[in-house]
């Protein structure tokens, strides 16, 4: 076989569902579920003579995505129609933006293994309404429900710089969590409120000459795993449909798959003949966006510190691994109970085993995040700094977190309330040190002979006195006091 | 004189706009549109070198509502037009091309 490397090209386009209270032209609610065609009115099911009026928190709320990829906020922004054919959206046309997008040109940091990072290149991101639902098929009719139509979308489209299902993934994450920060979406894959549509292509270097396959584009995935799936899949079907047939970009159309989930592969759904079929024409009912900096500046006051920072800073500041700060940082509230845990004095890699260790747990059966299970960032903080001294044990710390979450009680209240609280007092250790010492001889001689069983014999006394305190014994004194008798 | 907007731009646009077209009436859409085409383009005649393209024929910008929900159609109100419905629904004819979604 001749030599061939293959390059994967990936570019995404992701919509993701503003999180405001009403859809973007109309005041109808928006909420998942519901009986159907319930939260709709004469504007998003397209009546005659309506009128859209744009929703103002919708756009300020793109606006703060922008800014936090890093896009350009243009000071003048305004509104087209794109022609549309499915009775999901009634009028014929969609409400989006076509030359003079709300952001553009910006970029954002994704983890890569190890804790680099790669820049990804943001060329646009603009506002659009979501259409409604076709729910089912009824022979040879449709069922269709209005109440996800004018729903406000923010639409972001990379440029083609990620290069295997591991980055798409990663961006994908990546920007929930910074949506999810800045409160703008809530993100729910189950609810669709992220749905992605990866474009890829292959460039293969086959004797030297280089040769791009056609680009599928693979429409509306909804979760991670759909999404990193595709891009395989699709590499590996582009890949043989070169070998096999030489197909390349230049022999044919780019195509539209859909994603067949219980068979994990890609679906040929059509393939585009117009590039411009859309037929874009600017909206004349809903006036031009002028932006100013009084406004932009009341805008950035939601920005704050965006989960990449944060999780470099809690490698660099607090030592620790990046796979402990990418659960810490894994959404805003636990990253910030953290930093308020730490500030209370604590070592921090202690709070992390707490947080992620037994908060974790005890908010997942609580159904909550670890910030919203009563116990303040502080006070947990000076749980932690309580094993930090020796206080407690780290055993006994799981028990009094449990019971903090439980009666709400102070820790040091709790470690007397249950006889929790270790004894460092030397002389009550000493007298349980000394009985040991006289009870087993045997042990005492392997540990003053030195030799292979030296150091089991100094555990199984450790161990005994342990057990004669009945837990409650510093084990650094009792080890301290150990090597000294027996030395 | 040949027609600006020939037969092939026709048919496309015919498609696009989902009508369907006799060869009769391709043929007249050809001639008429192309005569329509030409008394626009007296426009271009103007100089509008220095002129910025216009994105909205009012001089006004940034009208806005708040984020309040505002009652909605009740569900028979909202389907009393519909030509056909099934339960809460809108019953229309099946969606071939499913490709849809915003």
């Amino acid at each position: 076989m001749s030599d061939i490397s293959c390059k994967i090209i990936v570019g995404l386009e992701i919509h993701v569902q503003l999180n405001t209270k009403t859809k973007i032209f109309c005041g109808c609610a928006l909420a998942f579920g519901g009986v159907a065609n319930t939260r709709v009115c004469p504007v998003c099911i397209g009546m005659p003579g309506v009128m859209p009026v744009m929703n103002k928190k919708a756009y300020e709320y793109s606006v703060l995505a922008g800014l936090a990829l890093n896009c350009n906020i243009p000071s003048f922004t305004k509104w087209d129609r794109k022609s549309y054919y499915y009775p999901d959206l009634p009028k014929n046309y969609q409400i989006s933006q076509y030359d003079l997008p709300m952001s553009e040109h910006g970029y954002i940091e994704i983890p890569l293994e190890g804790g680099e990072t790669k820049r990804i290149r943001i060329l646009r991101a603009h506002l659009e309404e979501d259409a409604g639902k076709n729910t089912h098929t009824l022979g040879n009719f449709s069922a269709v429900d209005l109440n996800r139509a004018g729903t406000p979308l923010l639409e972001i489209v990379t440029e083609p710089d990620m290069n295997n299902g591991a980055e798409v993934k990663a961006l994908a994450v990546e920007l929930q969590r910074i949506v999810r920060y800045l409160g703008v979406s809530l993100a729910d894959m189950q609810k669709g409120h992220m749905r992605f549509e990866p474009n890829i292509n292959l460039h293969i270097t086959k004797d030297g000459k280089v040769y791009k396959t056609p680009i599928s584009e693979v429409k509306n995935l909804n979760s991670f795993r759909a999404l990193e799936g595709s891009v395989a899949y699709e590499a590996k079907r582009q890949l043989n449909e070169f070998l096999e047939h030489g197909t390349t970009m230049e022999m044919g159309n780019k195509a539209t798959y859909g994603w067949d989930d219980v068979n994990e592969c890609t679906v040929l759904q059509r393939v585009k003949e117009e590039a411009h079929d859309y037929r874009y024409f600017p909206e004349p009912d809903l006036v031009p966006i002028e932006m100013n900096e009084e406004w932009l500046n009341e805008i950035k006051k939601g920005l704050c510190e965006l989960p990449i920072a944060k999780q470099k800073r809690f490698v660099s500041e607090y030592k620790l691994s990046d796979y402990d700060a990418g659960v810490l940082t894994a959404d805003r509230a636990t990253g910030e109970f953290f930093d308020a845990a730490v500030a209370a004095g604590a070592t921090p890699k202690r709070v992390c085993n707490l947080i992620t260790q037994v908060g974790a747990k005890l908010a997942n059966e609580a159904g909550c995040g670890v910030a919203e299970l009563g116990v303040d960032a502080e006070v947990l903080g000076k749980l932690a700094k309580m094993v930090d001294d020796s206080e407690v044990s780290a055993s006994a710390s799981v028990t009094i977190f449990e019971e903090m979450v439980k009666t709400k009680k102070a820790p040091e209240v709790i470690a007397e309330e249950m006889n929790l609280m270790q004894k460092s007092d030397a002389g009550e250790i000493e007298a349980l040190v000394d009985a040991v010492i006289a009870e087993n001889e045997k042990a005492v001689a392997d540990v003053k002979e030195g030799g292979k069983k030296s150091k089991k014999s100094m555990g199984f006394l450790m161990g005994q006195v342990m057990q004669k305190s009945k837990g409650q014994a510093n084990p650094k004194v009792v080890s301290q006091l150990l090597a000294q008798k027996l030395s | 004189m040949s027609n600006k907007i020939d037969e092939l731009q026709v048919r496309t646009v015919a498609k696009l706009a989902r009508l369907e077209l006799n060869d009769d009436e391709v043929a007249r859409f050809s001639v008429e549109l192309s005569s329509i085409l030409g008394y626009i383009e007296k426009l271009g005649e103007l100089d509008t070198d220095n002129v910025e393209p216009l994105a909205h024929c009012l001089a006004i910008h940034n009208v806005f509502r708040e984020d309040v929900v505002k009652p909605s159609l009740d569900n028979d109100t909202a389907l009393a037009n519909a030509p056909a419905r099934h339960d809460e629904y809108f019953k229309v004819p099946k969606i071939l091309d499913d490709a849809g979604g915003a």
